[in-house]
């Protein structure tokens, strides 16, 4: 979700459109990847929009100038509606992208989905092989279902992208990552540093790599790259540098509330599919419209633009670049959201980053042991 | 560099990829898994006529047609330098 051009739509009030919306459509997962996006306390939202809701929420949205549609969760395969919501979305103009662990998934439902008009299927992939897939997804059987679902969509004639979040204990895998991307015909691949909210920020000194890994798996991508371009096959590599080792901060979703909306499988409306962990309360779409929420509400106003920074950033060229950085990683790291991303070196908070990159150097737990994304996990964060 | 455009080639957009006019942003985009390229007028009009059967002569000719006050040779190198452009950053095909 990286490549979309800043809006320059606006409305009277300088605000550009909403070109995306990730509608996150249940946090129900059969998988317990210790890195997931979700919240930790992803077990107390369980009203779920219902197929109507989700209606209404795409036809506001599009009319809003919203494009790109991801389908996501949680597994959003869960939902028996899926093929419904993807063909209205398509119905309404959206190019619709399904983001999914391909657990859920068969021939006949990949058919069901052609036919609704579904426009791309990103598939996640844990490991290289099967042994590390298992201890990381918590499931002995998810990576063979994936393998053969990937071959059966490139079959049916989708594009695909493969996302692989990488972490300490498969990174050093990559070339053979990447040797299966390629035989299973993806169009692109993701390789996503897995960065440090929800679940991952938990687990994150049995996560982080090395810079040496981190060194070694750039050359590695690079080396792909240009045997790829060799034999003249077309795989997009994209490889995502943990923020723990950028140079710079990330310009995070664009800019908040620049392009970039979630709907949470609640209803709430958020900046990014992380951002329900702030210490603020987002507007819910249940109790008033997506337009009203994206332009007029005070969340979705709170940080945009250049206004609410403080120094270093307020005074720094590059805060029309990066915006600051991220509002999560800030108040994960700082306690507070408006601090800079201390990722940055400018950052009086940069220690944070160097102290966590050292006590990840000594943690000795296998993946087998980090704490696994689950109902009963969650439910001790549903308390707290 | 990119490889010179031969006038009887058939380009096509990328299977997958869609071309697409958003009133909201008052141009054409290009959508693609997760993506989307904000085409200018020129960009628009040119992949909005690659429907599968006109050659790049062709294309010239339709656009000449629907574009007269364009300079004509101009306009054709113009043509030929965006689709080589487009066949490089893998936006078109052919076959």
């Amino acid at each position: 979700m990286t490549e979309i051009a800043r809006s320059q739509t606006s409305e009277a009030h300088g605000i550009g459109a909403p070109l995306w919306l990730l509608a996150e459509l249940t946090y129900r997962c059969p998988l317990q990847c210790a890195y997931c996006s979700n919240p930790l306390d992803f077990a107390a939202y369980r009203d779920e929009l219902t197929t109507g809701e989700w209606i209404d929420i795409m036809r506001q949205a599009r009319a809003m100038g919203a494009v790109q549609l991801g389908f996501s969760g949680g597994e959003p395969l869960v939902r028996r509606d899926l093929e419904t919501l993807v063909g209205e979305a398509r119905r309404l103009g959206f190019y619709t992208n399904l983001i999914t662990s391909a657990l859920g998934l068969d021939e006949a439902r990949i058919m069901a989905l052609r036919e609704a008009g579904l426009d791309h299927i990103q598939i996640s992939l844990q490991a290289g092989d099967a042994d590390m897939a298992a201890a990381v997804a918590g499931s002995p059987k998810a990576h063979a279902k994936k393998l053969a679902m990937a071959r059966a969509v490139k079959a049916a004639g989708y594009p695909m992208v493969l996302n692989v979040v990488l972490h300490r204990h498969n990174i050093d895998d990559l070339d053979a990552i990447i040797a299966l991307c390629d035989s299973l015909g993806a169009d692109a691949v993701e390789l996503a540093n897995c960065q440090m909210y929800g679940w991952a920020q938990l687990n994150r000194e049995g996560l982080l790599p090395s810079r040496e890994q981190l060194e070694v798996a750039e050359a590695t991508t690079a080396r792909w790259r240009e045997r790829l371009a060799a034999k003249g096959r077309d795989m997009r590599l994209l490889f995502v540098v943990p923020d723990y080792y950028a140079e710079r901060p990330k310009a995070c979703m664009g800019g908040w509330g620049a392009i970039f909306m979630t709907v949470a499988p609640d209803g709430a409306v958020l900046p990014c599919h992380s951002a329900r962990m702030l210490p603020m309360s987002f507007p819910n779409v249940r109790e008033r419209r997506l337009r009203e929420i994206w332009y007029d509400s005070e969340p979705f106003n709170r940080y945009r633009g250049d206004a609410w920074m403080r120094s270093p950033c307020r005074d720094c060229d590059e805060r029309k670049r990066d915006f600051g950085g991220c509002r999560c990683q800030a108040y994960l790291l700082t306690g507070d959201p408006a601090a800079t991303d201390p990722v940055c070196e400018y950052s009086p908070h940069h220690g944070l980053i160097e102290a966590a990159r050292e006590a990840a150097s000594t943690d000795p737990r296998r993946v087998e042991q980090l704490t696994p994304r689950s109902v009963h996990e969650s439910q001790v964060f549903c308390r707290q | 560099m990119s490889a010179p455009v031969d006038s009887r080639t058939v380009y096509r957009l990328r299977p997958g990829w869609r071309l697409q006019w958003e009133e909201a942003q008052g141009r054409h985009v290009l959508l693609y898994p997760e993506g989307m390229v904000q085409l200018n007028d020129s960009a628009g009009a040119i992949l909005s006529l690659l429907d599968g059967e006109r050659d790049v002569s062709a294309l010239i000719d339709e656009l000449t047609r629907r574009y007269p006050e364009a300079p004509s040779g101009e306009l054709a190198q113009d043509v030929r330098d965006f689709l080589a452009d487009a066949s490089q950053q893998g936006w078109i095909h052919h076959d």
